[in-house]
């Protein structure tokens, strides 16, 4: 059995702050073990500078994170990247002169030798159905197919934590439901939080979705609790009507 | 070793390079053979650039600041120590710790790009100008006299086991050569290793390497360092070559030239900045010679061509046209050998055509 009270991620206090723009505002959030935790929230709540707070893209104006009982707050990205935490950045962030096998390649020669890391990344690139354009150059891929790369390049260096900033963007109904299946089969070994729009696809994954607002945590719960919840409602029938 | 399995074209030029290392003295005059060391040592300059900007990404507009202080260090070590051996090792070395160093500062305080192309191009200039002043008997380092801007006279090339048998020009274009040869090599290895991987990487995109926890600023400076240390050892041949060592290794044009071999040699390339070395040292000395245009509206010209009409540069085009052709050759067999199964399928195939 899993000690499922075990907490893995926590902040507190934490803040980030661009000039007048509280963008994340005194966040206390934590997160146990092999959570699989949806970051809901309407556009410009703070949910991807939080997460860049997480990762050291962002040194946060105030507060602290923990991870692992180790704080990180100012840390360099690869520090945080380095304790085995994968991160899948909102805007498609691959390299895109290189091929989607190399590119792939890449993350998984990171934490091994090479041998390993050539099986690793066929294993991933067979998983992940990318085998007609693993010699293809990303450049010259469709927007989904560059996520599934991302995607690719995140869980071949088998993270126990992983932050996935919407990953079904730009992905047909097809892929959506692809990528919930994919992200269920890595919660198997590893912590999660995703952050996306699409309440089917959060529904479908996750039990326990935290609500972001103008910065802050606004509510956390289930899906059922958060959308009969007038005020949660409202900000998002607001946003997305 | 999978890299050097991979390495199939770099050891078919290797070879070629060798072959021409041999022809050399029966096709070419002993004069042109003795000029060509100098331009040896510019095409290493060439490779070294090659190596840090078109793999590496790093825009180094002051490379020749470490070639520059490769020839100067070796000049002062020949004289102090009356032998090159040593020398050559000492200038290498000395470049390549000049550049940590600098290099330290820039990619640990991560400066970007562009003020990284402008703070090297600046420190060339100020040792262009340092270097410029030091006329006189008392600027001199040991035994050496740094001759302000007429520069100082570089010592020959001895043989490793005897300080007093010193080599023949003809013989220094042999080392020149080999010297080349196997930096190519080197490098072309270099790019294949999980390390040039990862910095190919960083150039295509630094966050993304970051976030795979690389530490980028690691690998940047791995290169530069390396980078420079061919530069200097470009340095060395370019003195011995020429005889002097002068402050215009460290002058603007200098600096603008080895961009400009780079650009139309093609950036991710090894060999082409070496041949475009060659092929515009040719063109300007044969410009040189007359007086109906001037070299710098030429390669001004020349320069202008590249960056609006070939942009990735002669060789990466030559490769991608023959490619391309062998795609087309392949596509049509594929269609000759479905027509042949499938005679009334044909003209569905055959669509595709059109479409190349
Ligand atoms: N680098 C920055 N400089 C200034 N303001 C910023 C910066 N990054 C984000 N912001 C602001 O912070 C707020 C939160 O942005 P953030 O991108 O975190 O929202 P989000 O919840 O991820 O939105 P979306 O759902 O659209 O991705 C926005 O008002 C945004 O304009
Ligand atoms: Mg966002």
């Amino acid at each position: 059995m899993k000690h499922k009270a075990h907490t893995v991620l926590e902040t507190r206090g934490l803040s980030m702050h661009f000039g007048g723009v509280h963008a994340v505002d005194r966040v206390d959030f934590s997160l146990r073990e092999n959570e699989l935790r949806c970051l809901i929230g309407p556009n410009g709540a703070g949910k991807s500078t939080f997460f860049k707070c997480l990762t050291g893209q962002l040194n946060p104006t105030a507060g602290d994170v923990v991870i692992r009982d180790i704080h990180v707050t100012g840390r360099e990205p690869h520090e945080v990247a380095g304790l085995g935490v994968g991160i899948k950045t909102q805007v498609p962030n691959v390299f895109d002169g290189l091929t989607a096998e190399e590119n792939i390649w890449t993350a998984a020669r990171r934490w091994h030798k090479a041998p390993r890391a050539q099986t690793l990344t066929s294993q991933i690139i067979e998983r992940l159905r990318l085998g007609d354009i693993r010699s293809t150059l990303v450049g010259n891929m469709a927007h989904g197919q560059r996520q599934w790369v991302e995607l690719g390049m995140v869980i071949v260096a088998e993270p126990w934590l992983v932050l996935l900033d919407e990953p079904t963007a730009g992905m047909t109904h097809e892929e959506t439901a692809r990528t919930s299946e994919l992200i269920k089969e890595i919660n198997q070994s590893a912590t999660i939080i995703v952050v996306e729009h699409d309440m089917q696809f959060v529904r479908s994954i996750s039990q326990h979705v935290t609500l972001f607002h103008e910065g802050a945590i606004m509510m956390e719960g289930t899906m059922d609790e958060i959308s009969s919840d007038p005020r949660a409602r409202e900000i998002y029938l607001g946003s997305q009507a | 070793m999978r890299e050097l399995r991979e390495m199939k074209a770099t050891w078919i030029i290797a070879a070629l390079g060798v072959l021409f290392t041999f022809a050399a003295p029966s096709i070419l005059e002993l004069f042109t053979i003795i000029t060509l060391a100098q331009v040896i040592g510019l095409a290493i300059l060439a490779l070294s650039l090659a190596l840090v900007w078109g793999f590496g990404g790093i825009l180094c507009f002051g490379q020749t600041a470490f070639f520059g202080v490769g020839a100067y260090a070796y000049v002062i070590a020949a004289v102090n120590f009356g032998g090159s051996t040593w020398a050559v090792l000492i200038a290498v070395l000395v470049a390549a710790a000049f550049a940590a160093i600098l290099g330290y500062f820039v990619f640990y305080g991560r400066v970007s790009d562009v003020y990284l192309a402008v703070i090297t191009l600046t420190v060339t200039l100020i040792l262009f100008s340092l270097i410029r002043r030091t006329s006189g008997p008392e600027y001199k380092v040991g035994n050496a006299l740094l001759g302000g801007f007429n520069g100082a006279s570089a010592p020959p090339l001895n043989y490793p086991w005897d300080v007093s048998a010193f080599m023949f020009p003809e013989q220094v274009f042999y080392v020149a050569m080999i010297a080349l040869i196997l930096v190519y090599i080197f490098c072309s290895w270099l790019v294949r290793t999980h390390f040039g991987r990862v910095c190919v990487a960083i150039r295509e995109n630094e966050d993304r390497a970051e976030l795979l926890a690389y530490d980028t600023r690691l690998y940047k400076l791995g290169i530069f360092t390396i980078g420079a240390a061919i530069a200097g050892l470009g340095g060395i041949f370019f003195c011995i070559g020429v005889s002097r060592v002068t402050p215009d290794v460290f002058s603007l044009s200098q600096s603008a030239l080895t961009i400009i071999w780079v650009i139309v040699g093609g950036r991710g390339t090894l060999i082409g900045p070496i041949l475009a070395t060659f092929a515009l040292y040719y063109l300007t000395s044969t410009l040189g010679s007359q007086s109906v245009l001037n070299t710098n509206l030429v390669l001004g010209t020349i320069l202008i061509i590249f960056v609006l009409g070939v942009p990735k540069g002669v060789v990466p085009a030559v490769s991608d046209w023959i490619q391309s052709r062998r795609g087309r050759k392949a596509l049509r067999a594929r269609e000759r050998r479905l027509q042949r199964r499938r005679p009334s399928g044909g003209q569905n195939v055959g669509s595709t055509e059109g479409a190349e």
